[in-house]
């Protein structure tokens, strides 16, 4: 292998893995906020302990969040130089402002709330977490107004060489960075969602600590009925959006071959890249791809005959994780709204299916999350930036694929061993249950005490 | 013109800004199992750094983020020509990290002992490599038209090695003289009197690198074209000198404040020395990599002075305010008793 794909190789590896962590990150830190609040304003112990309990996980979670994005940073330049000298007039200003408005206020405030339990009043506490929420998000708009130029470049103009920014508020309200903010962000929070939903199941279906879990429950299973709905729309926007930017992106993500209008949508097709042809394609619903691309039934969808085939991006890839991706949006919705409609009447307990349900579904956001990036980042092949820069002329000159091997290689080494020790401490930690608080009884496993009953 | 100037400036605050913190962060992750005679001890250590290392990290990010966003073509080949040494830096910063948020997280001497030996490695690594780059950058690349001639290995020549050995031995002594400051039981003093006998170690490096400058670098050009300019390494040296004379009278406070002085304007020297170059070449001067011609367009500069003239005094504010609210000492005796730490 070249070190183009190497390289392209390793930053799917290190981006593909720093995105475990922060979808929980944006909307843990979140959640974990709404508790402390609670507790500040309510004075209940019991959401002391839910803050403590959950931020224990969240930290875990928020420490290998912030090792593995530095890795990011640096990458542009050791793998990419050629991007980076090329679009660093343009590109290297959000990176650079998500640094300076964002990762110090997140670093600096988590600090404060991990250490100053004691030494800070409780509002005061409730607000650095706070910060902490709203300094990832920051993070997350920066990142994806810099991400979202890739995909759809504004406010440049080609000189001396190289891409200069030209209108620095062109590129800040870039509506691609925009739509593709709060499809991001939201699927994050749907993914913290039913975190912390299918942990609680799992206590609850062991009847431990009832009170302190059908609460936590109940306040995911809200906000993942609120947030999987507001993902759905999001991405709807966000579809149209790439419709508008990148055709070859949109008929790859349908697999759709031939330029055609009133375009139908087939629930089942399976692409056939060497012929050019879906080989199966059934059940169809007349103009609704249409619809869904352009809200207008009757609108063209340029098929991806149109372009050259060097020009389109790897159709399988994108087609079938987007499909994915759609359906698991689709049943996150379902299970969000019978979650919340269950513990709303109370009925957790007497829905052990559901329980388990919610328990397994727990990496299923995951998955969703890590197709949407391939949709994103693999649907803008060829292209780094689409259409301006190549992928394939990004790359660094001054890279060996020896020195390549050996940077995957040890990323692949050091990331294993940390998702390791992660999911080890994930484990341990969400089975362990919180700790004891001074109004609880002790617990013993499958007796229930009285008091927490009430 | 001016904003690149301005940039230099920029570019030369933040990276001795990461150096002077983040410096005693990785000092005391290299002395953290040498200092501590048992668990309560090493546990105070880490502690001391706990709250703020990751946002003295974030130096290093805005750091790489400003050479970014304001000299592109610099970042580009600064970081594709030392590939292999900032992976090195970048896996031992990944490590020590995980190892300080996740050594309390078991209960468990061999898991404890294992990430503190992580965070040994994490800590002595960057120390060491960031003194080898920039020693290296001091002494200029070998580039050239054909682009970079040179690999790990040739970054490992004495002068390079011997910055990194001067980082080493600066941070330790920061990191020592830290925790000196920031615990207290008999780790303070005994971290106290470490300061002080590797101050003598870093007296000598301090020397020879000096010396060494001189025939490796064309550092002091710019000294001798302009000789006010002196002031910066003299002042360094005065510094450098008040540590000893602090940490003696057993003021590991002031010792500490002029060790973070020594920081501040050792980076500054090799900085002015640089100027106008960010990387020179040491094939061909017209290769060199200076301001003004690696550099953004005039436009992005200017918002990326108001950027940073806005919000970096901002974080500045906040950063000492949460030093502040983290001032009290740690006492090593009461760390077993906390559940919630290190």
């Amino acid at each position: 292998m070249d070190a183009l794909t190497l390289s392209r190789l390793q930053f799917a590896v290190t981006a593909g893995f720093h995105f475990i962590f922060v979808p929980l990150t944006l909307g843990l830190s979140l959640l974990v906020a709404f508790m402390e609040s609670k507790y500040v304003r309510t004075g209940d112990e019991m959401y002391l302990r839910m803050t403590k309990f959950w931020g224990k996980l969240f930290l875990i979670n928020f420490a290998l969040g912030i090792v593995t994005g530095i890795t990011l940073e640096f990458q542009f330049g050791m793998n990419w130089a050629e991007y980076s000298k090329y679009v660093g007039d343009i590109f290297g200003a959000p990176l650079a402002i998500e640094a300076t408005l964002a990762f110090f206020l997140e670093s600096t405030f988590i600090g404060l709330w991990i250490f100053g339990w004691d030494k800070i009043s409780k509002k005061l506490h409730a607000a650095s977490i706070w910060i902490v929420a709203i300094a990832a998000n920051l993070s997350a708009l920066w990142i994806l107004l810099a991400n979202g130029w890739m995909q759809k470049p504004v406010g440049y103009l080609l000189r001396n060489g190289r891409a200069e920014m030209v209108d620095f508020g062109a590129l800040v309200t870039n509506s691609y960075g925009w739509s593709k903010f709060f499809h991001t962000v939201l699927s994050g929070y749907v993914a913290a969602a039913f975190f912390v939903m299918g942990i609680s199941a799992y206590h609850i279906l062991r009847k431990n600590e009832l009170p302190f879990f059908k609460a936590s429950f109940r306040m995911a299973a809200f906000f993942g009925l609120l947030t999987s709905l507001f993902v759905f729309v999001a991405g709807d926007f966000h579809g149209r959006e790439v419709a508008d930017t990148q055709p070859t992106k949109l008929a790859a993500m349908e697999a759709v071959w031939e330029t055609q209008r009133a375009a139908p949508f087939h629930l089942l097709a399976v692409p056939d890249t060497q012929n050019e042809k879906n080989s199966v394609e059934a059940i169809g619903i007349p103009k609704m791809l249409s619809y869904l691309s352009y809200h207008d039934g009757n609108a063209e969808i340029k098929g991806l005959k149109e372009f050259p085939a060097e020009m389109r991006p790897p159709v399988l890839a994108t087609f079938l994780s987007f499909r994915v991706m759609v359906a698991l949006g689709m049943l996150f919705i379902l299970l969000a709204v019978m979650a919340w409609l269950v513990s709303r009447k109370d009925a957790l307990e007497s829905n052990p299916l559901l329980l388990k349900i919610m328990l397994y579904a727990i990496p299923l956001p995951y998955i969703a999350i890590q197709l949407g990036w391939i949709v994103a980042e693999v649907g803008r092949q060829p292209w780094i930036v689409y259409g301006l820069l190549k992928t394939s002329d990004a790359v660094s000159k001054a890279i060996t694929p020896g020195q390549v091997i050996l940077s995957l290689a040890g990323f692949t080494l050091l990331y294993g061993f940390l998702a390791i020790v992660d999911i080890y401490l994930l484990f341990k930690n969400a089975k362990k249950g919180p700790e004891e608080g001074p109004s609880v009884i002790v617990k013993r496993p499958g007796i229930v005490p009285a008091k927490q009953e009430a | 013109m001016e904003f690149q100037i301005i940039w230099f400036v920029l570019w030369a605050v933040l990276w001795a800004v990461y150096f002077m913190l983040d410096g005693f962060d990785l000092g005391a992750g290299i002395l953290q199992r040498f200092l501590a005679k048992n668990e309560s001890e090493r546990r105070a250590i880490v502690s001391s750094i706990g709250p703020v290392w990751d946002g003295n990290e974030v130096w290093l990010l805005t750091a790489g983020g400003a050479t970014f966003a304001a000299f592109p073509t610099t970042y580009a080949l600064m970081f594709s020509y030392l590939y292999t040494a900032l992976l090195l830096i970048l896996f031992a910063l990944i490590l020590r990290g995980v190892a300080m948020e996740l050594r309390g997280k078991e209960d468990s001497d061999r898991w404890r002992s294992n990430w503190d030996i992580a965070l040994l490695v994490g800590s002595f690594l960057p120390a060491l490599l960031f003194g080898v780059a920039f020693g290296n950058i001091f002494q200029g690349l070998p580039m050239d038209a054909a682009g970079y001639h040179g690999n790990l290995f040739t970054l490992l020549n004495p002068y390079g090695l011997l910055t990194g050995v001067f980082f080493v031995l600066l941070f330790i002594m920061h990191g020592a003289l830290f925790i000196s400051v920031k615990t207290s039981g008999d780790l303070s003093p005994r971290a106290l009197k470490f300061a002080n006998k590797s101050w003598y170690a870093l007296l000598v490096v301090a020397v020879l690198f000096l010396i060494h400058t001189n025939f490796a670098t064309k550092l002091y050009d710019n000294f001798v074209g302009s000789p006010v300019l002196f002031a910066v390494p003299l002042l360094a040296v005065v510094s450098l000198l008040a540590i000893k004379a602090f940490a003696a009278k057993g003021s590991s406070l002031k010792a500490f404040i002029a060790s973070c002085l020594t920081i501040l304007t050792v980076t500054f020297t090799g900085v002015i020395g640089l100027f106008p170059n960010l990387i020179p070449s040491n094939l061909d001067t017209r290769y060199s990599l200076t301001i003004f011609n690696s550099s953004s367009s005039p436009y992005t500069l200017k918002i990326m002075t108001a950027v940073a003239l806005i919000f970096v005094p901002i974080v500045i504010v906040y950063q000492a305010w949460n030093y502040r609210i983290f001032k009290q000492k740690i006492d090593p005796s009461e760390m077993l008793k906390k559940g919630e730490s290190y």
